[in-house]
């Protein structure tokens, strides 16, 4: 492990202060995507970023945000690179970012994603199989995963509508109790 | 992106797989039978896009394959260029494939070769690719009468294309048989449970005229090709 310096630690809350282009509540950093910063030479840094999903489309404007950010800070040469491993997971969000995630109305993912729990997060065992909606109160699909709360009312009983939603980091899902649909940044 | 440089014949099949499967997703955009299912098969093509930036661009640039390449030089397997059909042949297809891909992802994950950093990223969403074409397996096989016959029809009409999938590929370093053996234990499973039989016939044979991996694509393909490349061939470098 190399020693991160005291001006790679500055540059790296700079760089994680960018907001993320789809979520704009939560910072690079709280969403755990900007990996590390590197100084490259005198006037030169490198900044690791990974992706949320391998295909997601925000990449390439948290690139020119990050560089803008690190120029505006007097850093005159910014090189993003992209990094796929290790793999990002929903474990790497914040416990601040989660807390801003159901402030503005996402239900956060529930954690332990990279352990095992939830369908999308077990690499190598089967995907469960079972019909129906999945309501997190008696989950079908996982009776060990902790339920999904309304991040309106904070009911535990709420059921799965879509599991792709606006973007295909989040499912779509309805609060039994007040009734309110949301969406809900699903467990990778 | 890393450095490290991935097998180019291995690179340009999984990609080509990958790019091949989310045109075809994307033509659902505007025909979907609910909202949901638009926004669904729209994401599903995003991740394999995703997945297909990355493979290609190991090759080469990511434009010039995807674009200005002919029929004959993609290397996709012909499941995953068969027309989207109703919705039951799009099912069958994602069943088909997804479960393929989730499987060989996880194996490439596990390893260390030079595979092992997108797979462990991608197999994570080809999760809920299988789990979504899983859902709807069951569904419409064990729905009405006539959902069940139209889920029976597409994945009869899909099986001669599954085959191919395991098909030994110069530079993926994965046990085949085993991955064969897995996909056939896991596509009976849920066949059995949406109350559908495994398909009877051939997997594949002399009427593929070779395979996809070869560059042999089936009719479709080339009208495919052509209206995905279309705007880029008629406007080289154009930009906005």
């Amino acid at each position: 492990m190399v020693t991160v310096t005291p001006l790679e630690a500055e540059l790296l809350e700079v760089a994680g202060s960018v907001p993320d282009p789809e979520l704009p509540v939560l910072t690079l950093l709280e969403l755990g995507v900007v990996r590390a910063v590197h100084v490259r030479g005198a006037d030169a840094v490198e900044v690791e970023l990974t992706p949320t999903y391998t295909g997601c489309p925000a990449l390439e404007a948290m690139s020119v945000d990050i560089e803008r950010v690190l120029h505006e800070h007097g850093v005159r040469e910014v090189t993003v690179r992209t990094v796929l491993a290790p793999a990002w997971s929903t474990d790497d969000i914040t416990a601040e970012g989660r807390r801003k995630l159901r402030e503005f109305g996402i239900a956060p993912p529930r954690t332990g994603a990279r352990a095992g729990a939830g369908p999308g997060a077990g690499s190598s065992g089967p995907v469960a199989l079972s019909l129906g909606p999945t309501r997190t109160y008696a989950d079908p699909l996982d009776a060990s995963a902790e339920p999904v709360h309304c991040p309106h009312c904070g009911s535990a009983e709420t059921e799965l509508l879509s599991r792709f939603s606006s973007t295909a980091c989040k499912a779509l899902r309805r609060c039994l109790t007040c009734r309110e649909p949301f969406d809900h940044f699903k467990e990778l | 992106m890393t450095t490290t440089a991935l097998p180019t014949a291995a690179a340009l099949a999984l990609g080509d797989d990958a790019l091949v499967l989310s045109h075809r997703l994307g033509e659902w955009a505007g025909h979907a039978p609910v909202l949901e299912e638009e926004v669904a098969l729209a994401n599903i093509a995003l991740d394999l896009l995703g997945q297909a930036r990355v493979l290609l661009s190991t090759v080469g640039d990511e434009d010039e394959l995807a674009y200005l390449r002919e029929e004959r030089a993609f290397r996709n397997l012909q499941l995953v260029e068969q027309p989207n059909g109703d919705f039951a042949h799009t099912i069958a297809r994602q069943l088909y494939f997804s479960t393929y891909q989730h499987l060989l992802y996880a194996r490439l994950a596990g390893g260390d070769g030079p595979f092992a950093g997108l797979a462990a990223k991608a197999v994570k969403e080809v999760a809920y690719h299988r789990d979504h074409a899983e859902q709807w397996t069951l569904r419409l096989g064990d729905g009405t009468e006539l959902s069940h016959e139209r889920m029976r029809r597409a994945c009869d009409a899909l099986w001669r294309f599954t085959g191919e999938m395991f098909r030994p590929v110069e530079g993926l370093d994965v046990d085949s048989e085993a991955l064969e053996r897995d996909w056939l234990e896991s596509i009976g499973e849920v066949l059995r449970r949406a109350t559908l039989s495994v398909p009877e016939g051939p997997r594949s044979g002399a009427w593929t005229a070779g395979a996809g991996r070869e560059g042999l694509h089936t009719e479709p393909f080339g009208r495919m090709l052509a209206e995905m490349q279309h705007l880029h061939r008629s406007h080289p470098g154009a930009s906005w």
